[in-house]
């Protein structure tokens, strides 16, 4: 690791100040990608900024049809929130299964979405969901949080607070676990909102990142239930491709994730 | 049995310090003024070094020194040796290329070392290595065995043309001619074995200290054996006289064969410490781990299998080609040569057997031993081939199995061993009980109705272990015995040290050698320590691969023991005024048998060394000391089955029920063997399912971290059901035949054996990944 300042910033204006100072500043959040990256000395920010220690980036809370899940709050205490399990337990399943116990007693919500890695969980749910991410700025839609590979629509000192979720009718995931890494070697979400929109979104998979499957989406909307998708050819062309598994292989998940999940939302 | 003598499952002794977080590594080592080291490695899979400018590097802060390979080889350091020598079919040695402990000319393999930074810190030794410039030129690089052959390769050694380093054969040729042209079946197969990366728990580590007043050297090293570490670096490697180098391999946390070898940094960081004049350390990371620790297995094999009419095999054909990486390991001409093909007969009556083993240099990390070295592979392809066999003879796998096992003991098979005894119906016979073997076709049935494809796969694995009698070994072409040593110490107050050349890196020797003395003088083994892993406190050893500590290590412990014990007999019928003859040992006391006359060890002991009153000419002091030389291997066999459901949307499998029946001679102690069983079997699985150490066409290692390089976890394994058939192995008086590999030796083609039967395949490749598996579903 290379000399960086550490900053442990109590309130959301203190990390914000905190951050305009230093000439190359990073937040620091659940630690789960900037460390190992920093120990690489792959990144070399000059300050760090913890948001770990702000009060008011934890906890969650469930008010009518939205629930909403404060940046700072970390896997676990998402997975076992009883709000989360009430709402949608389609996101206390999607942190059950997200990397290991060790990653889920230290990762965010808010790093996670922040990160925005390819084939990282929660923006299949933010996305299937449609989500609004909330940052000591702005509100901003899942749709235009995301904007391909490591790339999301937060500014350059920009933190997020919270993500709004309205509570949908029903709502699945089911990940392939990447078999070294435990992201997702493919994971889709699906949602069908209370006003009957079906909204399907897939990570791991493509090669720009978190997506919309609007073919399946489509085969829902006219008929929710696994076997819908039977019918459904989903793409190669633009998906990831690797050791652990070629783009057709992540086509074929694409579908079979979507079929289960939608067997477990019911 | 008594509560803690052989057959207890004694409480580790040696956890209390390994769970609270006491352990004692070479990484807590810390020496007054010590330095830290941090290699600059090749990026390259194949270049020319045409110049290193560490000008920059050595202004930085904290800088000590840059040293550079050319250095090292101006030292007159000796270059890296293979410690077995291999003589190809045509009568010439195998042809090394030389293995400098930094590259002074040219690199191989992407992580090969060409500098090293010697600072105050290991940051500001990164830091510096930073500002040290290497100017390569960039060489064609070939990764893959079969492209490493081929005419027109990019060539590693000009000592070696074509990458061959041998072409070795063994067995009968003509015999296994005629066997097949007389065959009425010919099962045929191609296997990858492939390329495993160790991954010890503890990273390699070394602290090197150099005392110019007394010229002597002091090694702290995560070594399996570091008596051979001594040997090798005064014998070969001119660092030192064995009398002014101590080395002392500390609590080691794993090593799977790893860390037999002796590596480049433990080389250069002693000939760094004397030319710094301070102690040098150094840790490797896991990234190091990846790139620099010997990998495993990595074979191409073609192989042969003729049949008679009745279904008993004729002969077996084997070509395989080794992958040994840029250079050659220590020990690693002999894996894929003599502990491969010696195992190919397998559990099974083979009349003719023969093998050719073509080993090649390829630009990747060298190739050694790794748990099981040679017997895995052996055993995954005469499984696969069996397997194979009987669904092309339309035979049940087990009775195929069965009606060719070999139940005549001792048996020479074709291809040098001898096994000794074994009862290989007894072990297929608890596997299939403990699985229901019978009634799998109604279970893969029913899980057809449910939409899952079900199979069942067997393996019956045999192999070498107890390495070795030396005289054997030797007549082979390796470079030691394989022998063992052993020291008692009884202290004046009763207390007992045992000094062994076995190491413990996670087998708990700590605990089961002290079971054999509890055994033998019944006293508690609180009363007794094991000493081990310092070459100034126990005299020589060999160390622990090969499943040899229990077998050789121990026997070598009871050999001292008869003697301390002959002794303390003498001293004490002398005090008892009774015969030597009629002394037992019992309860920690000397007893005059059929009588109450009784004498405790500590008064015997006491007796020894006051030597007031001894018999007469008797030496004083109790401590005795044994070699002792195996004079056969042992033959650890078993039936490994698995039941395993195939997921045809994912190709994901999933277990259902995986029996081991293990005949391993006598145990210890059966909650280590336990132990050591799971550990095996989840390294087999591991290699099945999920590990693969690859590397590009250009040489890049693409698995170089935990993210790429899937391991096992306890989720990916099942719950395992393990039992025991026993023969007693009669090659050592204790009946031991050893534990420690025979699951990673066994478990990968019980699996593969499984997938391939669910989803109704031959072909299929490890790891048998998802994405591999859904394909050859759905390309079927």
């Amino acid at each position: 690791m290379y000399q960086t300042t550490y900053h442990r910033a109590s309130s959301v204006d203190e990390a914000a100040s905190l951050f305009a100072k230093g000439s190359e500043s990073k937040f620091l959040a659940g630690g789960q990608t900037l460390l190992p990256v920093m120990k690489q000395r792959l990144a070399s920010p000059s300050d760090v900024i913890d948001l770990g220690r702000i009060k008011e980036l934890q906890g969650v809370e469930l008010s009518g049809d939205t629930l909403t899940i404060k940046a700072g709050t970390i896997y676990y205490d998402i997975m076992t929130n009883a709000d989360v399990k009430k709402a949608i337990p389609a996101i206390a399943h999607l942190t059950s299964v997200l990397g290991d116990p060790a990653v889920r007693y230290r990762g965010t919500i808010g790093g996670s979405i922040a990160n925005n890695d390819p084939a990282a969980d929660f923006p299949a749910a933010l996305l299937a969901l449609g989500a609004t991410v909330k940052t000591n700025k702005r509100s901003i839609s899942a749709e235009d949080f995301f904007q391909g590979l490591f790339t999301t629509a937060l500014e350059d000192g920009e933190i997020i607070t919270a993500v709004s979720f309205p509570v949908p009718a029903k709502a699945g995931y089911e990940k392939m676990r990447h078999p070294a890494s435990r992201f997702a070697l493919t994971g889709v979400f699906v949602a069908q909102t209370k006003s009957g929109e079906v909204r399907v979104a897939a990570t791991g998979a493509s090669q720009s990142g978190v997506m919309r499957v609007p073919a399946i989406e489509a085969a829902l909307k006219a008929n929710w239930s696994p076997s819908a998708i039977d019918g459904v050819s989903i793409s190669a062309s633009g998906l990831l491709a690797d050791i652990h598994g070629t783009a057709e292989y992540r086509a074929n998940l694409v579908k079979v994730m979507a079929q289960r999940a939608v067997a477990a939302a019911g | 049995m008594g509560v803690e003598g052989i057959g207890a499952s004694v409480v580790r002794k040696e956890d209390k310090r390994f769970i609270t977080g006491k352990g004692r590594y070479v990484d807590d080592i810390k020496l007054l003024g010590m330095t830290h080291a941090h290699f600059i490695r090749s990026p390259h899979a194949h270049a020319k070094v045409k110049g290193i400018d560490s000008s920059a590097a050595l202004k930085m802060p904290g800088v000590v020194a840059v040293l550079t390979g050319q250095q090292i080889v101006d030292d007159k350091v000796g270059n890296l040796i293979c410690g077995w020598a291999i003589t190809s079919k045509d009568g010439s040695p195998m042809k090394m290329g030389a293995w400098p402990a930094m590259a002074p000319e040219t690199v191989r393999f992407v992580g090969q070392a060409v500098a090293v930074v010697i600072a105050e810190t290991k940051n500001l030794a990164r830091d510096a290595a930073e500002a040290v410039v290497v100017n390569y030129e960039e060489l064609p690089a070939v990764a893959d065995v079969h492209a490493a052959i081929k005419s027109g390769a990019p060539q590693l050694h000009p000592e070696a043309p074509g990458n061959q380093v041998y072409d070795w054969v063994i067995g009968d040729e003509g015999a296994t001619d005629a066997a097949f042209s007389k065959a009425a079946n010919v099962v045929k197969l191609d296997v990858t074995n492939n390329r495993l990366a160790p991954n010890a728990m503890e990273p390699r580590a070394a602290i090197a200290d150099y005392d110019a007043a007394e010229e002597h050297f002091t090694l702290y090293t995560t070594s399996q054996n570091p008596h051979v570490a001594r040997l090798v670096l005064s014998a070969f490697y001119n660092i030192a006289p064995e009398h002014k180098l101590r080395v002392i391999a500390p609590d080691v946390g794993g090593g799977f064969g790893s860390k037999i070898f002796i590596y480049p940094e433990e080389m250069v960081a002693l000939w760094a410490s004397k030319k710094v004049g301070r102690p040098v350390k150094w840790t490797g990371d896991r990234t190091e781990a990846f790139l620099t620790d010997a990998h495993g297995r990595d074979h191409v094999t073609h192989a042969e299998m003729a049949f008679d009419a009745q279904n008993k095999i004729l002969g077996l054909k084997v070509k395989t080609y080794a992958n040994f990486g840029a250079y050659m390991s220590l020990f690693s001409s002999s894996v894929p040569t003599y502990l491969y093909a010696t195992l190919l007969s397998g559990q099974y009556n083979i009349p003719a057997i023969h093998a050719e083993v073509i080993g090649v240099y390829t630009n990747t990390t060298p190739v050694d031993a790794y748990r099981g070295a040679g017997r895995p592979e052996a055993s995954y392809l005469i499984e696969r081939l069996m397997e194979t066999a009987a669904r092309q003879l339309k035979v049940d796998p087990a009775q195929l199995r069965r009606s060719n096992f070999i139940t005549q003991f001792p048996h020479q098979t074709p291809v040098i061993m001898a096994y000794d005894i074994g009862d290989f119906n007894a072990s297929l016979d608890a596997a299939m009980k403990a699985i229901d073997y019978a009634g799998f076709p109604a279970r893969k049935a029913k899980a057809k109705a449910d939409g899952k494809l079900r199979g069942i796969g067997l393996s019956c694995y045999i192999e070498a272990c107890g390495i070795a009698p030396s005289k054997a070994v030797g007549s082979l072409g390796a470079g030691v015995g394989l022998w063992e040593s052993a020291e008692v110490r009884v202290n004046p107050v009763g207390t007992i040290e045992i000094l062994t050349g076995s190491h413990s890196h996670g087998q708990g020797h700590e605990t089961t050698f002290c079971q054999l003395v509890a055994e033998r003088l019944g006293v508690p083994i609180s009363q007794v320590s094991i000493v081990h892993g310092d070459t100034d406190k126990v005299q020589f050893g060999m160390g622990t691969y090969g499943s040899r500590s229990a077998a050789v290590g121990l026997t070598a412990i009871l050999k001292a023991m008869e003697k301390m014990e002959s002794k303390a007999k003498k001293i004490a019928a002398h005090a008892l005024e009774a015969s030597e003859a009629d002394i037992v040992i019992e309860n920690g006391e000397f007893k005059v048998t059929g009588t109450d006359k009784a004498i405790a060890l500590p008064m015997v002991a006491l007796a020894a060394y006051t030597a007031h009153n001894l018999p007469d000419g008797m030496e004083p002091g109790l401590k005795e000391s044994a070699f002792y030389d195996p004079t056969n291997f042992t033959f650890p066999a078993g039936t490994y089955i698995c039941e395993l459901e195939v997921d045809s949307g994912t190709g994901k499998t999933s277990f259902v029920n995986f029996v081991a029946a293990d005949d391993f001679g006598r145990l210890i102690n059966p909650m280590i063997v336990e132990g050591q069983v799971h550990g095996g079997l989840v390294q087999g699985i591991g290699q099945a399912l999920l590990e693969h150490a690859i590397y590009d066409a250009s040489g890049q290692p693409v698995t170089a971290s935990f993210m790429d390089y899937a391991m096992p976890r306890a989720d990916d394994v099942p719950s395992f059901n393990l039992s025991h058939t026993t023969t007693l192995c009669p090659g050592n008086p204790l009946g031991i035949k050893g534990c420690g590999e025979a699951g990673a030796i066994g478990a990968s083609a019980a699996v593969i054996n499984a997938i391939t039967d669910a989803i109704g395949t031959n072909n299929l490749e490890m790891p048998a990944t998802p994405d591999r598996v859904w394909r050859t579903i759905h390309a079927a």
